[in-house]
């Protein structure tokens, strides 16, 4: 393959991106080396097995796939504020939103989300890690190596252009026949082996890692969502790899399982695909129910209302989210018989979310509440979220759907949800436990700027898609005519994500600022909450816990604080067990990366040749005969005095 | 507080297109010329008033609560009291979705079963077939009864059932003409079905919403219902001034492009039925290649004018008696 097909050329904006990618690349590498900081960042991070800082790994790219995902999401509105605009072609148009939507939901969201869940998890339930900490360093590695790849393909090769859903026989080899949708199937399944082996870690972790004392139903509600998350990502990711499977076998061997020819059905794909991608709407959705309920109930200065039934909706949830994946398709042609059978059990999602949304309310009233950062996101979560949820019970209704279906109708239903219920809550959960984090508090006052412009320009963005859509614009065009009259809607719209855009830059820098100026030693509860996360220093140090607590109720912090029965004896110090870093994780995950580069371009040899490597670290994990180190109790008591003045 | 009564005026004033729009009945979806998108429209103006009723509660006891219990200066030491929950409460907001559920439930199934047969009112009228084909990027409907093709444009009679049995030739894609019903998806090997009827005369926008590559934001098409003389009338012009459909021809229109208006004597049903396969022997996948940079979007538009220049052409016979609008692309449905 010669170079100049290797290399997408010829599009002034993917030019532009080539070379800043470059120049950043050089840049970086010039900057870590000056600082003599390689040594640090492999044995401090690229080796960890540590759950905080991969959890913040995963947060950091996040972040950036954010910023990426952000600039096609403005990139999109851009050449849509306009009627007939001229700013990107119709394949240009195409690959964006495909990365757009592939960026938001698998490398976005879902890395923030497990991110957070990394690092407050084990806290909340007195762990000391997760339960495998060096395959948790393998999940990150993993989907970073999958990030990574499908990041690639805007410049080496092409974008895949088929939508975020893939959908056959568009992305089969006869109508797509670039590169661009084998980025789609590789990378996203290196990246979810990744999240796979990250449910199974956290279902084992919660299960068998609590803190004694601390029976099922006296989880913190975030752990509770957690795990019920974990469990559907165990039960929804392997619908997914084989999905992808099948997909890798059709483009790159040329089998038939979703072609058009040779008896293939395009339409198993649609079933495969949204058996995982419903249950993936609510992996995303319900840490962020999990965190909101933390949150409230911290600022409300009241305990959740109805915990107990917060828990069983978020079972009931999840045990429906199963159920529902049809109505994807209503207008597949299905009789009306299964049609009704899934609006029905759709629209059944909208009793326990409700049952949520009274109880958040019921939190709120008689409490006391502040409007911290954290806070503001969790309250904007509420209105907007509804507006989300009703909008999808009429989406629910199979015959209304006819006439809402693929348009920007349900853009902006999708939107109206992942947004409150993803962005707002992983800013809340951000505000929240950057002092868990970082040992201080990220800037009240440039957070509220964040916050507003977010919010405001948010629903700006979004409210006209829903009128567009009723007026019949579908989805992903990337050119409509004057006549139609969407110009108005859509030009509101595009200002609307200027706004929004503003709000993310205050944010980032409001992570500069906080950085460089904001005051250190907020203490070990700055917020004065009520979970057992807070009971440690801030920083949390490496070993998390001093001596692993006891707990006797549900939030059984806020009450041993307030009955001053928080202090650490000296003679409960022992020496604490600890796992090692690890080379094998990052190695093994840059290996899968150089593999699934090859089978992307479909270099076989080449292939085979690399997936030594993989091999390679396989052995050199499994002779690992490592079994970890003991912080010595005086290193432990030093890091304990420091915060917590005289032990008893 | 000040940030309080920023967000009660936010709200306000998102609501306001909201309002606006209910006033607006120009949106698409609410403007129905025909009895399926009539039933169809009446259930989500139903669903509209239930989801109006809870956003309101939601926003209204939202609103009141963030105000009456927010944290004051002087709150002093007050210290909320702690809530277990309430078993009372907890089941009416449970019962209440069910009971909402059931209400939207029933009126949901009905219609999902009405729209799946000929409208009510029209059962006893035999309703005419029309074949829908759609490829990249383009419709074709051919009328077997009649044995004419189109390209791009669909005459029906106003006032009579349509039943239009559609397939693909290729990638999936999506018929709706949201006028006259609700959509439904064309897959290759295929057939689904769906029965239509525009119960006055007048201009429709048709298009696909299932998004198959470049050429996708460009197919659309426009469904002219007219009296059934006109309808007749324009079936035999075409019998006698169109071109005959072959099967060069057809290969040639499969290939991906965006084209204008085609008007065919006979219809490819007479070689190839798509729902029933074949239609690999049609796909070329070098024809899918693309090329970043290269002007190609603009190319296909210019090959777009051309094509329509050349059928307007040889398709003069209906721009002389129905059709007042003459391209697809200029057609606005407002």
């Amino acid at each position: 393959m010669s170079l100049d097909k290797l290399l997408v050329t010829g599009d002034p904006l993917i030019l532009f991106s080539q070379i800043a990618i470059g120049l950043t690349m050089v840049g970086l590498v010039a900057l870590i080396t000056y600082l003599k900081r390689w040594k640090w960042l492999w044995n401090e991070w690229f080796t960890t097995v540590d759950h905080k800082k991969i959890g913040i790994m995963y947060i950091i790219s996040g972040v950036l796939m954010f910023f990426r995902g952000g600039v096609d999401g403005l990139l999109m509105k851009a050449q849509t504020s306009r009627p007939d605009m001229e700013f990107l072609d119709a394949q240009h148009y195409d690959e964006i939103f495909t990365t757009h939507g592939v960026i938001m939901i698998l490398f976005m969201a879902m890395p923030m989300l497990i991110g957070i869940m990394n690092v407050v998890v084990p806290l909340q339930i007195g762990a000391r890690d997760v339960a495998f900490p060096k395959l948790n360093a393998l999940s990150f590695w993993l989907f970073f190596a999958g990030a990574m790849l499908f990041n690639l393909s805007f410049v080496v090769g092409g974008s895949p252009d088929a939508g975020w859903t893939s959908y056959f026989p568009l992305a089969g080899k006869e109508f797509t026949p670039g590169v661009g949708n084998n980025y789609y199937a590789i990378a996203l399944q290196i990246a979810g082996i990744g999240t796979l082996a990250t449910g199974i870690n956290f279902v084992v972790t919660i299960t068998k890692m609590r803190a004694p004392g601390l029976k099922w139903m006296r989880l913190p509600i975030f752990t509770w969502s957690t795990f019920v998350t974990s469990i559907i990502i165990v039960a929804a990711f392997p619908i997914l790899t084989v999905a992808l499977a099948y997909m890798s076998l059709d483009r790159l061997f040329g089998t038939h399982f979703f072609t058009v020819a040779a008896g293939g059905d395009p339409m198993l794909w649609l079933n495969l695909f949204w058996l995982w991608g419903h249950p993936e709407v609510y992996i995303v959705v319900l840490p962020a129910f999990g965190m909101f309920s933390e949150i409230i109930a911290t600022f409300a200065r009241k305990n959740l209302f109805g915990y107990k039934s917060m828990v069983f909706a978020v079972v009931g949830i999840a045990f429906l989210s199963m159920l529902v994946w049809v109505h994807h398709f209503y207008t597949m042609g299905n009789s009306a018989a299964v049609n009704s059978i899934f609006s029905l059990t759709t629209m059944m999602i909208a009793i326990p979310t409700g049952v949520k949304i009274f109880n958040w309310l019921f939190t709120l009233r008689k409490g006391r509440i502040e409007f911290t950062n954290p806070m503001l996101w969790s309250l904007a979560f509420i209105p907007c979220f509804t507006i989300g949820g009703v909008t999808g019970v009429m989406l629910a209704m199979a015959a209304a759907d006819y006439q809402y279906h693929n348009t920007m109708f349900l853009v902006a239903h999708f939107h109206y949800v992942l947004i409150p219920g993803v962005v707002f809550a992983v800013f809340a959960a951000v505000y929240y436990w950057w002092p868990k984090m970082f040992g201080f508090k990220l800037n009240e006052k440039i957070g509220k700027w964040h916050f507003w412009l977010f919010v405001i320009g948010f629903n700006f963005t979004f409210m006209p898609m829903f009128f567009v859509g009723l007026d019949g614009m579908s989805r992903r065009m990337y050119t409509y005519s004057e006549s139609t009259g969407w110009g108005a809607w859509l030009g509101f719209s595009a200002i609307g994500s200027l706004v929004m855009a503003a709000g993310f830059a205050a944010f980032c820098y409001n992570i500069y600022w906080s950085f460089r100026y904001a005051e250190r030693n907020v203490g070990n509860d700055p917020w004065n909450a009520r979970t057992l996360e807070w009971a440690t220093a801030s920083p949390a140090p490496h070993y998390n816990f001093a001596k692993v607590p006891e707990v006797d109720s549900l939030d059984d912090f806020w009450y041993k604080k307030k009955a001053g029965k928080l202090g650490l004896k000296k003679s409960d110090i022992k020496p604490i067990h600890m796992p090692s870093n690890s080379w094998t994780p990052i190695f093994i995950s840059v290996a899968f990366g150089i593999v699934g580069f090859f089978l992307v371009f479909e270099w076989f040899t080449l292939a085979i040749i690399s997936s030594v490597l993989i091999i390679i670290g396989l052995i050199a994990n499994t002779f690992d005969y490592d079994d970890g180190y003991h912080i010595p109790a005086e290193e432990v008591e030093e890091e304990e005095r420091e915060w917590r003045g005289e032990l008893e | 507080m000040k940030a309080m009564k920023k967000l009660t005026y936010i709200f306000t004033l998102l609501l306001i297109p909201v309002l606006l729009a209910g006033c607006d009945s120009k949106l698409i979806v609410f403007d129905p010329k025909g009895p399926v998108a009539r039933n169809l429209s009446d259930l989500i103006v139903y669903s509209i008033i239930f989801m109006a009723i809870i956003v309101l509660i939601v926003f209204v006891l939202f609103g009141f609560i963030i105000w009456k219990y927010r944290a004051r200066k002087d709150d002093g030491d007050f210290e909320p009291e702690e809530e277990e929950g309430n078993h009372l409460l907890e089941v009416i907001w449970f019962v209440i979705p069910i009971a909402i559920v059931i209400a939207l439930m029933i009126p949901t199934a009905k219609t999902i079963y009405e729209v799946e047969d000929i409208p009510q009112g029209y059962e006893e009228e035999e309703p005419i077939v029309i074949h829908v084909t759609s490829a990249d990027w383009k419709w074709i409907f051919s009328y077997p009864e009649q044995g004419i093709e189109t390209v791009n444009y669909l005459n029906i009679p106003a006032d009579h059932p349509v039943q239009f049995k559609m397939t693909s030739a290729g990638t999936m894609q999506s018929f709706w003409v949201p006028e006259l019903g609700g959509q439904k998806y064309t897959m290759a090997n295929m057939q689904t079905n769906l029965f239509l009827v525009a119960d006055q005369e007048g201009s429709f926008y048709g298009r696909n919403t299932s998004f198959n590559g470049r050429g996708y934001a460009h197919m659309d098409f426009e469904v002219q219902a007219m009296s059934n003389d006109d309808f007749n009338e324009w079936v035999q012009d075409v019998k006698n001034t169109a071109n005959d459909l072959t099967e060069d021809e057809y290969s040639e229109l499969l290939k991906p492009t965006v084209i204008g208006r085609k008007t065919y004597n006979g219809t490819h049903l007479e070689w190839i039925d798509h729902a029933h396969g074949g239609s690999e022997q049609y796909i070329d996948s070098d024809l899918y290649e693309i090329h970043h940079g290269e002007e190609d979007s603009s190319g296909e538009q210019e090959q777009a004018e051309d094509t329509e220049q050349e059928t307007n052409d040889n398709a003069e016979q209906e721009s002389e008696q129905s059709t007042d609008s003459s391209t697809h692309e200029d057609h606005s449905h407002h």
